[in-house]
């Protein structure tokens, strides 16, 4: 298959790793990668915080960068971007009164996957160790990003497959479910909140004993990892496409 | 324009972009596969978790055990349709008072009566619910609420699995009082507890041959 | 004020109001450990009974869309379910009333209860009428309303304010409770522990006489049955029973939305609404009734149907889904913004996710603080997920969040910090050249994390992300420079 990367754009300025692994995952299971270069971001900052006609440039450019005949199908290591380009483009379209960009978002939608929806869904991993030569010996934590679990209904899909990488030991997060209390500028809107949410999320992975808390959501976990190194606790965070491109012979540290 | 002429044409102008209805998907359990005893079962087990008695009878058993329940009773009121021969073997200290049309106990005579005996029309095992239609041997919708203590019959033959299914058996335009389990209340930190305002006592007579 | 057009949907009135900005009312209700200790337990111990229950019915889910497109049918065709509702209800003898806001609908119950000579009323727990003020207004008109329910008991023996829709009282704990009834129960036994079962005892004996004398009683109603002309509570204690048996005279208030088309959607609802709400098979009693039965309960039977702003939330085609809720309060007790600030810190009747939304529909976005609710979710999704009629909160969130930006937008001069940030991320975000061209400067983030590789104080509204987390210093190629150079050089 050829696969757009939608690198997302905190990944591609603040964790440029998890997009190379994300590229070196998919090539390694014989697939093409191509990067649209176009791309810029989902917009979703800007809708969450309810600034829609300036969301709109920033919506339309993913639009014109991924409507080509140019792929298969478009992958990003992000549920909440994923799940942005999925509902809330066509949202936004509907609401700025432009019904052909809405039909637009929409079939870019039904293209795009997050990154182990795709790699579970679409290519049938089931086992990283065995199919994708993952290997990390380290004990870790892991939390389901709200967007990936709920918007795009990932289940445990993520969990399951950590659970498959050679040499790991995942350790149960308490109340995983529970939001980290990011939320894209709610975390500077009412951060009051947003940090007592923090402040659980944090407790718990500390209580977990975890070497590392892992996610698929780039935003969240450089919440998460804030927090952590905020309060000097010892667990780092690490985006899964970091730990599934992992290997024997070329092993993530931490 | 009055306020109904006014609240009407509101909703005519909010509604402008004349959105559509679709036909209900109704996916959703209507009729069970279960036979009479696991009814009995589900239905007692529901009740029992609610903190109700429940006894499950033959019908010539009633008298007994319509009397076993109400011998601490001074005074038991009972509807004009209920089967008088339900009452028939209770203690002769237990004063009988009937609740009929025309001859009505107050309010205060209701406060002042110990327990109440009626009959039920449908009972859903799934969610442990008896629902009473005040017919004749159910009766007012007060005789079963005022008093204390409730032994109520459920006729084996009116129970149903699933919610969907009682509801050819209800008459919906007759007042309905659907009752699971004695009063209780969650309002004191999410936990339930039995026992406020209607019946503490609810004693559930499951009857076969009835 | 604003000026409001003949058949034009209006704003509602009464107790929707955030009086102030949500993030300052949250900051004070975070302070008060105590609460957040009481909301903490109550809201987990709720969370897990409700998925015990939930998890029983294999077909949950389909009760969930059969719900959702019940309450859709019935809002798109709302005019002509609440004509057919009154026509049921009126031919067996009940009578209906109309009311545009809240002062209508006060100054018509007031009518009503002065007509009957009575100077006292019962009440079961309604939202409709602690949203339109009812016991504030009867209380200026020489009518003392009791409430019943306990929680509502203990919020109104308290002084207090309701902080949640089903349980107003739960951010009290059992010590508390017992606190409150000891220093306002005319007569209670002073030896009164504060275990549940002994207050709620308690409980019955204050309110026995008012209910056994009562010759009005006030309601809610959970839902009316328009093809029947139909009405329904739901409760737990026998305190609705008893308003909706032994007076002479119900008057019910309720709003528009509450109408379902046809009077089987009942065996949806009642499964729907006892284990979403209290987490329960079955709550233990429920009460319908049509008009006026003979000999049987109350025979002057009214309703006061209410807009109050629902005609306004159901011109927002975005929106206008939030009136299909069913008031289990689900959504708040899996929030977890509601579990930390508690319910007062939205300032409206309706607090959590669906008071975020509700209330700001009801009243119009711009009145007061109430542009400030749609921002206290962090968009997680619990509230979407536990929503019995799937009312897609989150979404509707972001909706309004738009109206508010562009509510403010036409007002402000000055534009905001947040304004720059978002019209300079709309350039930097709308052209991949143009964030390639901002990735250049990462370099510079390197160089202000310093040796320890963190930023730790941010200037300006970013403040509020470094109070409690760093930023982790910046790599110095972004993804895209690294794709030119090792993708496409080779």
């Amino acid at each position: 298959m050829r696969i757009a990367l939608f690198a997302t754009c905190i990944v591609d300025a603040m964790y440029p790793e998890t997009a190379k692994s994300t590229v070196k995952l998919l090539e390694r299971l014989g697939h093409e990668v191509i990067f649209p270069k176009a791309q810029a971001c989902c917009g979703q900052m800007h809708m969450n915080s309810g600034y829609m006609p300036e969301a709109l440039p920033v919506v339309e450019n993913h639009i014109n960068a991924f409507d080509t005949d140019d792929y298969d199908v478009a992958v990003a290591p992000s549920g909440s971007c994923v799940a942005s380009v999925k509902h809330q483009h066509p949202y936004l379209a509907d609401r700025l009164g432009k019904p052909e960009l809405k039909e637009r978002a929409k079939a870019v939608g039904a293209r795009t996957y997050e990154l182990t929806q795709l790699l579970v869904d679409v290519l049938g991993i089931t086992n990283a160790a065995e199919q994708l030569g993952s290997y990390f010996p380290e004990t870790i934590t892991y939390h389901p990003s709200c967007h990936g679990m709920r918007s795009l209904g990932l289940g445990d899909r993520q969990l399951d497959l950590l659970k498959t990488v050679g040499g790991i030991t995942v350790n149960e997060l308490p109340e995983a479910d529970q939001c980290c209390g990011f939320g894209g500028t709610f975390s500077i809107k009412n951060a009051d909140v947003s940090s007592a949410m923090l402040d659980d999320k944090v407790k718990n992975i500390c209580s977990t004993g975890a070497s590392a808390c892992s996610g698929g959501d780039a935003s969240c976990l450089m919440h998460i990892g804030g927090g952590l190194s905020r309060t000097g606790a010892k667990p780092k965070t690490l985006h899964l496409a970091d730990i599934l491109a992992s290997t024997m012979e070329e092993t993530v540290s931490l | 324009m009055s306020a109904k002429d006014e609240i009407l044409s509101r909703i005519r102008t909010a509604l402008a972009d004349t959105p559509v209805t679709e036909e209900v998907p109704r996916e959703y359990r209507t009729t069970s596969a279960m036979n009479e005893e696991q009814l009995i079962e589900l239905l007692v087990d529901r009740l029992v978790d609610y903190k109700a008695g429940v006894e499950v009878i033959d019908a010539a058993q009633i008298p007994e055990f319509v009397a076993a329940k109400l011998k601490d009773a001074s005074s038991v009121v009972y509807p004009q349709g209920l089967d008088s021969n339900w009452l028939s073997a209770l203690d002769k200290d237990v004063e009988q008072r009937l609740d009929a049309p025309g001859a009505r106990l107050s309010v205060a005579e209701l406060d002042a009566t110990s327990a109440v005996v009626t009959s039920s029309a449908v009972s859903v095992a799934e969610s442990g619910t008896i629902i009473l239609d005040g017919q004749p041997d159910q009766g007012r919708r007060a005789i079963s609420l005022v008093p204390d203590h409730h032994v109520c019959i459920v006729p084996i033959s009116t129970i149903v699995q699933l919610l969907p299914e009682a509801m050819p058996r209800l008459s919906i335009t007759r007042p309905l009082t659907w009752i699971s389990g004695p009063s209780a209340t969650s309002d004191i930190e999410l936990e339930r507890v039995e026992g406020v305002h209607g019946p503490r006592t609810l004693d559930v007579l499951m009857v076969r041959g009835l | 004020m604003t000026q409001v057009f003949l058949g034009m949907p209006a704003g509602g009135q009464g107790n929707l109001f955030e009086s102030e900005p949500f993030p300052k009312a949250a900051h004070r209700e975070l302070g008060n450990t105590q609460m957040r200790k009481n909301l903490r337990h109550a809201t987990h111990t709720i969370r897990d009974k409700r998925l015990k229950v939930v998890g029983e019915l294999p077909d949950w889910e389909a009760l969930r869309d059969a719900g959702s497109v019940i309450k859709n049918n019935s809002m798109a065709t709302l005019e002509e379910r609440l004509l057919e509702f009154e026509k049921n209800f009126t031919a067996r003898g009940g009578i209906v009333h109309w009311a545009r806001d809240a002062d209508e609908a006060n100054q018509i119950v007031t009518d009503l209860v002065k007509a009957t000579g009575s100077t006292e009323v019962v009440k079961v727990k309604s939202m409709a009428t602690q949203e339109i003020g009812l016991n504030e207004h009867l209380e200026t008109e020489g009518i003392s309303a009791f409430e019943t329910d306990l929680a509502e008991l203990i919020v109104q023996l308290g002084h207090d304010k309701p902080s949640h829709i089903l349980v107003p009282a739960i951010h009290k704990n059992r010590t508390e409770v017992r606190d409150i009834f000891l220093k306002e129960m005319p007569v209670v036994d002073p030896n009164l522990t504060d275990e549940p079962a002994k207050l709620a005892e308690a409980a019955r004996a204050h309110l026995r006489k008012k209910f056994l004398a009562a010759k009005v009683a006030i309601s809610g109603a959970n839902f009316a049955l328009a093809d029947t002309g139909t009405l329904g509570v739901v409760e737990s204690e026998g305190n609705g029973r008893m308003c909706l048996t032994l007076p002479e005279t119900l008057i019910t208030v309720m709003g528009i939305e509450k109408v379902l088309p046809q009077w089987e959607d009942i065996e949806v609802f009642m499964q729907l609404l006892p284990r979403s709400s209290t987490g329960e098979r079955m709550n233990p009693y429920t009460s319908l009734w049509t008009g006026v039965t003979e000999d049987d309960g109350p025979q002057n039977v009214h309703i006061v149907l209410l807009d109050n702003g629902r005609t306004r939330a159901l011109a927002d085609r975005f929106g206008r889904t939030a009136l299909n809720c069913i008031r289990c309060s689900a959504c708040m007790n899996v929030c977890p913004v509601y579990e930390r600030t508690g319910g007062h810190a939205y300032g409206s009747t309706y607090p959590g996710p669906i008071g975020a939304i509700l209330s700001p529909l009801l009243t119009g976005i711009e009145v007061e603080e109430n542009g400030s609710l749609p921002y206290a979710s962090s968009l997680c999704g619990a509230c979407y997920e536990a929503c019995p009629v799937k009312i897609n909160i989150p979404e509707i969130l972001v909706h309004l969040r738009g109206e508010d930006v562009d509510a403010k937008r036409e007002k402000h001069k000055l534009p905001t910090q947040m304004d720059l940030l978002m019209k300079g991320g709309s350039w930097a975000l709308g052209k991949g050249k143009n964030i390639g061209l901002l990735e250049k400067a990462l370099p510079l983030g390197r160089l202000a994390a310093g040796k320890d590789r963190k930023i730790k104080k941010l200037p300006g509204i970013a403040a509020g992300w470094t109070q409690s987390r760093d930023i982790p210093a910046p790599p110095s190629k972004s993804f895209r420079d690294w794709w030119s150079d090792e993708k496409e050089s080779k």
